[in-house]
């Protein structure tokens, strides 16, 4: 009989994998007992807090430290974190103190003079200002499209805009560091990225990796912007070694909204035309953006579709704000945004159907049988083409996007199983929110045929075995591969203990339901007995990355639904069908929840979010959740995700979902009303903005 | 926020001292706290005005008086006021999110401090606060006002005010009574104050007079967030009808001027005529003739517009 395979298991005969499993750690974090980093507080533990630059330009004349020393609980002061000012919030020194309110109340008594320097609030401004820009990408293909303005049969011309968007974690970032003896340092921090963390601070500490413990068991939110321990982390690390005492430091939300990354904005001023047969021609764009002050800015443009003639120039822009970091699917949102726009407009103009134009111009056959699924799910032909009537008037509007989800080398599991039929697996991987330690412990689970309450999942350890961060939605793509390995070198090894114990072959050992049995069920014994069979240690397993198991090319479609009350500009979300390319999914439930947060994500990129730098004073306006307003759960419609297989290996989806979504909806707005919005996000302001004719 | 004390007066007279002094007067503390944590002001004492017994219920008979630490909540499910004064319940029911309306009272909604985000921040030294200009006048605006603004451009943040100038309610304090037409000040009479009150002066109750209870009113909030947002536009209208004609009206404005904007050009516009969607529409325009909107905002005119229209169908649907 050949060697068994790895293969993943056919959820109409498996137990858990890709079927809905509820998530193991629901109960510990509905009730509490999860631990989160904002929740460590430990035995003498000290807080700190960043002094942060209130002018968004400038240096530091000379700064007093007298009184916030003087305070009694203020325990120690790193002085020089920084002395030019970039933007407004920038780390200038930090202090440690008895208690958050002590530190608080210090960062507040230090006295700061600066010589400000000219500032930049935005994009448009900093595009005037030759110091400020930079060329960045160019794409130069094909005749030049002004050759195609007279003879094509519809030309569109505009100026659209994304804003600066930030990510909003509901934890914010954040540290506790302690340490344990003169060499070896424990540090508990929010991070989508364990062993990168864990590396950073070693590095700033002058320490091997090792030494550092680095614990992040659950965490709240990371969209991008935690792949390192950051600023917060060196400075937490340093006051702990100052004080002798552990110390904690978390942003608050006006620091997390002004200092701990963002989505870059995107600007387009672009002509484009399309010829009768619906087939694009040409597309002139000039494209501008800032990761803030420092930082290149690119967006990849033309996005998806195929357009033969091409002129693309892109400016970044160095802007006074905080930097960039990446944002879900960073710059896909965006370009989809612009692309989808000009798509819809060019198809519009020259009286085609638009979904027909986007079927013509791409050349991926997953993505047009896509868009017909999508199409009849939401009833594409019931839109209202721009004719729409009365207060309330309903559109539909769709949209493409795409990513890569397939995973890496460098993850690395382990699987113990004990003589007392004890299953344990441990992989330095971290659980983003997206499901990563249910999934670890249902492949193991699955594998031995053991329920899953009956695996230990060990995960967010630096002292586990190597893994990536959580970026590019690669994690279930590159992890799973891992456990999955383990398992089976482990059930392997357990098949071959149940021919010699039961007198049954290695090939024909059935797993399942609590048993190992022979292939027709007549010789079986409990897992648990077949464990004790095992040597005093147990056995041991562990597996690595098998490319076999995985696969990327996640393209997906969206089609909205929107109801816009043309009283109040305010735009309703009715429905929203999300197709996603999803490969093998590991847990249907947590796969679906990924598309409908991905889809909610950029229903509020579409109605309202929008980072407000002040062009007078450089500082951010809404830095709080009050004016920057994230979408509420009132606002969300009915969403449909669809999982849309197109092979059976696991491939990533935490990102792509959020980015077809607000382009989809500019589109539907447009269906609805005949008004075309260019500007995110669409709020009453737009709204009218639009229908009475101005910028 | 800084170290401050913590006062429990008994009595009103007490509070009123300590205000006098060196004291911050807290009702359901949602605003107050977060002018103290954003360091807005620095107290020495906050006095807990729920610490003083009464100003709890609200008391329904010829006229309607309502304590000033009654909450939103209470206001939006009091059977009374749905039925006699339903652009109050109305305005109740959309104040910020349910959280606040639980926690939140109606002295405090009233006396409000303004969002404008160049106030709330501390480090942005604005007019209001004693500085020497306006930042929203030529800065980012589309959330300030288009009529009354100057030198200060803030919008009144009151979901309950202008309900209540609908109603022609008086606020009764420690020391006086006051028409609620005079209760609020505009910029130019006082930058550095939202109404008239003197330091130490607080709101026991508010009065709904007879004559505008049973009246048909109506409230209507436009949110850009509609789950949980300040106005953008609102509209409290109250007619009084002679047959299918409005006899007499009132109506105010949210989210358009520093004060709640009670607009007697679309009052007039309005008495003698039927409610209807043009008629709504008229005085809507009569009520933003001379709005002078900022660079960011025009699009409030329309919205406001709009918003008298609706507010004026609802309320005699
Ligand atoms: C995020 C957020 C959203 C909000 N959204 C809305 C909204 O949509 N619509 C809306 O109307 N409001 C909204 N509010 C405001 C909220 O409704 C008010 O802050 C609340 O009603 C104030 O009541 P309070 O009792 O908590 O006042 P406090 O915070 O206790 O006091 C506020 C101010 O009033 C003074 N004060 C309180 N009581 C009296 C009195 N009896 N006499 C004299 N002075 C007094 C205090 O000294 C203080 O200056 C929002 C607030 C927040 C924080």
């Amino acid at each position: 009989m050949a060697q068994r395979q790895p293969e993943w298991a056919n959820p109409a005969t498996s137990k858990y994998l890709g079927k809905n499993i509820p998530r193991v750690d629901g109960p510990a974090k509905v009730s509490g007992a999860a631990k989160y980093t904002f929740d460590i507080v430990l035995p003498g533990m000290l807080y700190a807090k960043i002094v942060r630059s209130p002018i968004p330009s400038g240096t530091l004349k000379s700064i007093d430290f007298s009184e916030a020393k003087a305070m009694k609980g203020v325990r120690a002061i790193i002085e020089d974190l920084g002395r030019n000012a970039r933007f407004a919030g920038q780390e200038i020194a930090a202090i440690a103190a008895d208690t958050e309110e002590i530190a608080r109340d210090a960062v507040h008594a230090v006295k700061m003079e600066w010589e400000t320097s000219p500032h930049i609030s935005s994009t448009q401004q900093g595009l005037t200002d030759p110091s400020r820009t930079r060329v960045g990408r160019e794409v130069n293909r094909g005749e030049d499209p002004a050759s195609f303005w007279n003879s094509a049969a519809a030309v569109i011309e505009g100026e659209y805009y994304v804003p600066v968007r930030e990510h909003l974690c509901l934890e914010s970032h954040g540290v506790v560091a302690r340490w344990d003896n003169a060499d070896n340092v424990t540090v508990w921090c929010s991070t989508q990225a364990v062993h990168d963390a864990a590396g950073e601070i070693a590095g700033n500490l002058g320490i091997p990796k090792s030494n550092v413990t680095l614990i992040c068991e659950y965490m709240g939110g990371g969209f991008g912007s935690k792949f390192s321990a950051g600023i917060e982390g060196a400075v937490a690390a340093r006051l702990a070694k100052m004080t002798g005492k552990p110390v904690k430091l978390m942003l608050e939300r006006y620091e997390e909204q002004v200092a701990s990354g963002n989505g870059p904005d995107a600007y387009m001023k672009c002509k484009a035309a399309i010829g009768s047969d619906g087939k694009l021609l040409a597309i002139d764009a000039q494209l501008a953006g800032t990761s803030g002050f420092g930082g290149g800015w690119g967006l990849p443009f033309p996005y998806i579709y195929s357009v033969p003639n091409v002129r693309v120039k892109s400016t970044s822009v160095s802007v006074n704000a905080g930097g960039a970091r990446a944002l879900r699917a960073p710059m896909h949102p965006q370009a989809c945004f612009l692309m989808e726009s000009v798509v819809d407009e060019l198809a519009v103009k020259a009286n085609l159907d638009p979904l027909e134009v986007r079927k013509a111009n791409t050349d991926s056959d997953v993505r047009r049988r896509q868009f017909d699924l999508g199409a009849q799910m939401i009833n594409w032909l019931k839109r209202s083409k721009g004719k729409g009537e009365g207060r309330y008037r309903r559109g539909i509007g769709c949209a493409t996007g795409t990513w890569g989800g397939g995973g890496g080398r460098g993850s690395v599991c382990t699987v113990k199983i004990g003589k007392d039929g004890s299953v344990w697996v441990g992989i330095g991987t971290q659980d983003l929110g997206t499901g990563t330690r249910t999934y670890v412990a249902a492949i193991v689970a699955e594998e031995l045929g053991i329920d899953i309450k009956k695996v230990k999942a060990e995960i967010g350890s630096s002292k586990l075995g190597l893994s990536g961060g959580s970026g590019g939605s690669t994690t279930a793509a590159s992890v799973s591969p891992a456990v999955k390995m383990a398992a089976f070198q482990a059930r392997t090894r357990l098949s071959e203990l149940a021919a010699n114990q039961m007198g049954i072959t290695a090939a024909e050992a059935v797993f399942k339901d609590g048993f190992v049995s022979n292939a027709d069920g007549t010789k079986k014994v409990t897992f648990e007995r077949l464990c004790s069979a095992l040597p005093a240690g147990g056995l041991e397993e562990v597996g690595t990355f098998n490319p076999d198991l995985q696969a990327g090319g996640a393209a997906g479609v969206q089609f909205v639904e929107v109801e816009v009350d043309t009283w109040t500009g305010l735009v309703k979300p009715i429905k929203v069908v999300a197709v996603q390319d999803c490969g093998y999914w590991l847990n249907k439930l947590a796969t679906e929840s990924q598309l409908i947060g991905g889809v909610i994500q950029g229903l509020s990129m579409a109605l309202l979010e929008d980072r407000k730098i002040d062009e007078r004073t450089g500082r951010q306006l809404n830095p709080n959740m009050e004016t920057y307003k994230p979408i509420g759960s009132v606002e969300i419609p009915e969403i449909v995700p669809v999982l849309f297989a197109t092979h059976d290996k696991v491939t990533g989806i935490g990102e792509p979902a959020c980015i077809p979504t607000a382009a989809a909806v500019a589109n539907a707005v447009f269906d609805a009303t005949g008004v075309r919005i260019r500007r995110l996000p669409i709020t009453p302001k737009r709204y009218f903005d639009a229908v009475e004719g101005r910028r | 926020m800084n170290n401050f004390g913590w006062y429990e007066p008994k009595t009103i007279e007490q509070a009123s001292a300590a205000m006098k002094s060196d004291g911050a007067l807290m009702a359901g503390g949602i605003d107050l706290l977060c002018m103290l944590k954003e360091r807005l002001i620095e107290p020495k004492r906050v006095v807990n005005l729920k610490s003083v017994s009464g100003m709890r219920t609200i008391e329904n008979g010829k006229t309607i008086r309502i304590g000033a630490l009654v909450t939103p909540e209470t206001i939006e499910g009091d059977a009374n006021l749905r039925k006699r004064a339903t652009v109050l319940a109305e305005a109740a029911s959309v104040v910020a999110s349910p959280q606040i309306r639980n926690v939140g009272t109606l002295g405090g909604n009233l006396c409000q401090r303004p969002r404008c985000w160049y106030f709330r921040d501390k480090d942005v030294f604005c007019l209001k606060k004693g500085g020497d200009r306006c930042y929203s006048v030529d800065g980012s605006n589309e959330y300030h006002a288009i009529l009354g603004g100057g030198p200060c451009f803030i919008v009144h943040p009151s979901d309950l005010a202008p309900a209540l100038i609908s109603l022609d309610a008086t606020v009764k304090t420690n020391t006086r009574t006051i028409k609620i037409d005079e209760f609020f000040v505009l910029p130019e009479k006082n930058v550095h104050a939202e109404n008239v009150l003197e330091p130490g002066e607080i709101i026991t109750e508010v009065e709904l007079p007879a004559e505008w209870l049973d009246a048909k009113s109506s409230y209507v909030k436009v949110r850009e967030r509609p789950s949980f947002d300040w106005a953008l536009t609102s509209c409290a209208v109250a007619f009084k009808m002679n047959g299918s004609k409005v006899s007499a009206a009132r109506i105010a404005f949210g989210g358009v001027a520093p004060i709640p904007w009670r607009s007697k050009e679309a009052e007039e516009e309005l008495v003698g005529k039927e409610i209807s969607e043009s008629t709504a529409r008229t005085a809507g325009r009569a009520a933003m003739a001379d709005a002078l909107p900022l660079a960011d905002n025009p699009y409030k005119v329309e919205l406001a517009v709009n918003t008298l229209v609706m507010a004026a169908l609802q309320a005699v649907q």
